[in-house]
């Protein structure tokens, strides 16, 4: 247990303390004793800045199951860095915001405590190193996730979110977790380290590309990819600062994370690259065009994130390509670093759009766009950082998004010239969805501006609008500080984290140097692209209404919506059909399943064993001994054929008496002399109940049903046979029964070795067969006696 | 002669299987029975029969019949002496409540509940 093992469980440790401070103490907000876990755990890790952008690596191992191979093994690089800062550092400003947000009447201990649980899940799936922990803390995230989208529990539509979200990333999760287990198969570890070493086998392995895929749908469902993106724009009923923290942030991203820690090792696979690549730009475009047509601020926002996410996939697949491909030009390290970069840049912008639109929220009480406008009079601070931010989100300078955006259209255009086998043909598609991409991000991005703040001042907010408190002000404020800081001065991230994270993602140890410029000249394609977004983006936006149509077109039974809820109906549909098809509610049934699954099981065994059958060493056959066994099978014959319930039970005496005379031939006295007092009190215990049972022993039966019986009854019997005499012939283990017979003089100072076994050697077990005995004569005594009268009380029959 | 008794075994189980896929409760019980008897006797001949003395201890005789089997029947008949007599006691309860004692007519809302 070190510092940093610490340092991911102190905020779940933390949640017990508040959860119970909660109860108690009411009277400050919760937020303020939850802030200082964040701030810490950040302050921490930017301690370890220097240690990692030194290209060292920090590795602390702890044994936590160790028999399975699962051990909380932390990894850091700069690639876990940075994801460990940001959850920290984004972490610490949300709670501050939600201070603010949440006032006294919300459930804050259920909030805060879900939200520390949060942050130690994904922490942990960042820092680890053990694919089995890292799959654990991955579905604590979404369980996190769940419990936070359906905070207002009950609002049907937080319930309805809540279910997607963790439905759709729990799909992705579990098959992410046979792609681990494909992984460890093929490497015979679990430990991510341990499988970059053992590249070669991974990649001969005819499994590789079935890991590759299960994992890739881990990391589509989480980061919201194209088609899985449809729960990210439900999971908007969670209260903002949670869409600002997981559902932009961090968790969405973890997908990211995902992809580009298994870079290294998948990127040997085309169908790795390429699937990235194309799912991540069709993400792009898609979700960007979609964002246009909200009218919820968030669902905008929300839109933009995926589209946004795809952006970085599509990066991430660039990067891939270069490592693929093992050329170690100069494009590929910048799609690499751009991706970084970016991944940086929309968690600073979109976290501050998000706390922005939390307070627009807040203040009017609204997110529909066609009730806001004009709000730049009253609410200046919040529109300047809007613009500051959504100038950011569109990709206009200064801001840090322009830097990478303006990285992205160039990798992208790099990587149409690069001349690859396949997709070649299509490859000069790239640039040009990078650019549509673009041009509807900056569309959106004028809306969220013009669409609140700017126009004609809408009266009819449920609200009056005012500005902001201070206290929800500060975080989007730090976060806008952050853009133009970046923006300005990009090369204050590139040594520092940047770099590390890239080299982490390309697992190299050669320094990148990366410098990230303003300027590229006049004969930057990037720059050109950029300057025909905005024009274009702009001319879009003015006539727009000429082209907004274009929404109305296709149908709503083709959407993904639609085919996730019919599958859902469809799936507890099916769930229920099948249940009742097997559960009968007959008792019939149950057994004929436990019958017959023991015949197939043995038929099964019996194919697949060398079984042989020895016969030479029984006993003589006695005529007496036949004799008797001929009467049990009269009897039984008897039993089964007569409609007589006496007959029935005075056969089923003689098969008792039967076999206890068998018992006496057998040497077996003792068992005699029980089996004929139990035959005793049997036969009267049948014929007490005589009386109060019906006359007939049997119920008219189809010939249909008699034969299943008999079938199954024949394949038991037969069954039973052929195992009672392969069991007879082979013995595997010497018996212990001579230790009783030399023992039990000694030991127990008894002559009859039964008895003595019984109540001495294994006495324990004889006493808690009494307490069996006795507990079926309570319960007899119970049946018989006691009943549940007309008014629901327990009464007392005085004569059964 | 073991493998007769194992045989016989072998019968009777499987006619106490026909038995409790029969519809009548007092089918039911009796299969029970005779499947505990069928085990009995199969689980008594996987020792050996009558390859020795009563197991009581005696100067005079040199080998004994395997106690082993014999002391973990005893268990068994006692047990399923217990069982038996349960059951046909609930038996006599369903039919009192209930009315009938075919197993596939008892499916339903029990008549308290409407």
């Amino acid at each position: 247990m070190t510092l940093i093992h610490f340092a991911i469980l102190l905020p779940i440790i933390a949640a017990v303390f508040i959860g119970v401070l909660y109860r108690y103490y009411k009277k400050v907000h919760l937020g303020w004793f939850v802030l200082p876990v964040p701030v810490l755990i950040a302050a921490y890790l930017f301690t370890l800045i220097p240690t990692v952008s030194n290209n060292q690596v920090i590795f602390e191992s702890l044994q936590f199951m160790p028999k399975i191979g699962m051990n909380f093994d932390i990894y850091i690089d700069g690639l876990s860095l940075l994801f460990a800062i940001l959850i920290s550092g984004i972490g610490a400003l949300v709670v501050l915001y939600s201070i603010g947000y949440l006032s006294h009447q919300e459930k804050l201990g259920n909030f805060y405590v879900y939200l520390l649980i949060f942050m130690t899940a994904m922490l942990g799936v960042v820092l680890n190193d053990n694919v089995l922990m890292l799959y654990l803390f991955w579905e604590l995230t979404s369980i996190s996730s769940f419990l936070l989208i359906a905070f207002w529990f009950n609002r049907e539509r937080s319930i309805y979110g809540a279910q997607k979200s963790m439905l759709i990333t729990m799909f992705g999760g579990f098959l992410m977790l046979g792609g681990f287990l494909t992984l460890s198969l093929i490497t015979d570890t679990f430990s991510i380290r341990e499988m970059m070493d053992q590249m070669p086998a991974i990649q001969e392995s005819p499994l590789a590309p079935f890991a590759l895929i299960l994992i890739l749908f881990g990391a589509f469902t989480k980061s919201a990819q194209f088609p899985f993106y449809v729960w990210l724009p439900d999971a908007m009923e969670a209260p903002t600062p949670v869409s600002a923290y997981l559902h932009s942030a961090t968790m969405v991203k973890a997908g990211l994370y995902l992809v580009s820690r298994f870079t290294p090792l998948f990127a040997f696979s085309e169908l790795w690259v390429w699937t990235i690549l194309l799912v991540g730009l069709v993400t792009l475009v898609w979700a960007s065009f979609n964002a246009i047509k909200q009218d919820d601020l968030k669902a905008v926002l929300a839109f933009s994130t995926v589209s946004q996410l795809g952006l970085i996939m599509s990066l991430l697949g660039v990067g891939a390509l270069g490592v693929h491909s093992g050329a170690s030009e100069q494009v590929f390290t910048v799609a690499i670093v751009a991706a970084v970069f970016h991944l940086i840049n929309h968690a600073t912008f979109k976290g501050a759009l998000f706390m922005i639109i939390g307070i627009v929220d807040h203040e009017t009480g609204t997110r529909s766009l066609k009730r806001l406008g004009g709000l730049v009079t009253i609410m200046p601070i919040s529109f300047t950082l809007t613009l500051i931010t959504s100038l950011s989100m569109a990709g206009i300078p200064p801001f840090n998004g322009f830097l990478s955006k303006e990285l992205f259209l160039e990798a992208m255009f790099a990587i149409s010239e690069a001349d690859f086998s396949v997709l070649a043909d299509v490859s000069v598609l790239f640039p040009i969805l990078a650019i549509v991409g673009s041009i509807f991000t900056l569309i959106y991005s004028v809306i969220l501006i013009r669409g609140i703040f700017l126009g004609k001042v809408q009266p009819k907010t449920p609200k009056e609008p005012k500005e902001a408190p201070p206290l929800m002000l500060v975080p989007p404020i730090i976060l806008s500080v952050l853009v133009v800081v970046f923006g300005l001065f990009p090369n204050l991230l590139s040594g520092t984290i940047i770099d590390p994270a890239a080299m982490g993602i390309l697992n190299t140890a050669e320094p990148l140097n990366t410098e990230i410029s303003h300027w590229h000249g006049w004969d930057s394609p990037a720059l050109w692209a950029t300057v025909s977004i905005v024009v274009i983006g702009t001319l879009l936006y003015l006539f727009r209404n000429t082209w907004m149509p274009v929404y109305r077109l296709g149908s709503k039974s083709l959407s993904i919506n639609h085919f996730y809820d019919q599958g859902l109906i469809y799936s507890s549909l099916g769930a229920e059909k099948i249940t009742d098809g097997y559960m009968s509610g007959y008792i019939r049934s149950y057994l004929v399943y436990i019958f017959s699954g023991f015949t197939v099981l043995a038929v099964i065994t019996l194919i697949n064993t060398d079984i042989t059958f020895d016969w030479s060493t029984t006993s003589e056959i006695n005529i007496t001994e036949v004799a008797i066994m001929l009467i049990i099978l009269a009897s039984l014959v008897a039993i089964l054929i007569t409609a007589s319930r006496m007959v029935a039970i005075i056969m089923f005496s003689v098969i008792g008496f039967s076999l206890s005379l068998l018992f006496v031939f057998f040497r077996a006295v003792d068992l005699a002399l029980t089996q004929l007092a139990v035959e005793a009190i049997i036969t009267s215990l049948f014929l007490l109940a005589f009386f109060q049972l019906p006359k007939r022993a049997r119920h008219e039966e189809r010939r249909r049903f008699k034969l299943n019986n008999m079938f199954i009854s024949v394949a038991v019997g037969a069954i039973s046979i052929i195992f009672g005499i392969a069991a007879y012939s082979n013995r595997l283990f010497d018996s212990i029964s001579q230790f009783y017979i030399d023992n039990v003089y000694d030991l127990a100072s008894g002559g009859n070795m039964v008895n003595v076994i019984l109540v001495d050697f294994r006495g324990m077990d004889t006493l808690f067969e009494t307490l069996v005995f006795g507990l079926a004569g309570l319960g007899i005594f119970i049946l018989l006696r006691l009943r549940v009268n007309k008014k629901g009380e327990n009464e007392y029959e005085e004569h059964a | 002669m073991e493998i007769l008794v194992i045989v016989l075994a072998g019968i009777l189980i499987g006619a106490s299987v026909y038995l409790m896929l029969s519809k009548s409760l007092l089918r039911i019980i009796i299969g029970t029975g005779v499947l505990s008897h069928g085990i009995l006797l199969m689980l008594l001949t996987m020792g050996g029969l009558k390859r020795g003395g009563i197991p009581v201890l005696d100067d005079s005789v040199q080998s004994y019949t395997d106690p082993l089997p014999q002391a973990m029947l005893l268990t068994v008949i006692v047990i399923t002496f217990a069982l038996t007599a349960y059951m046909l006691v609930i038996a006599i309860r369903v039919y009192k409540e209930l009315g009938t004692d075919n197993v596939e007519e008892m499916k339903g809302v029990p008549r308290d509940d409407d």
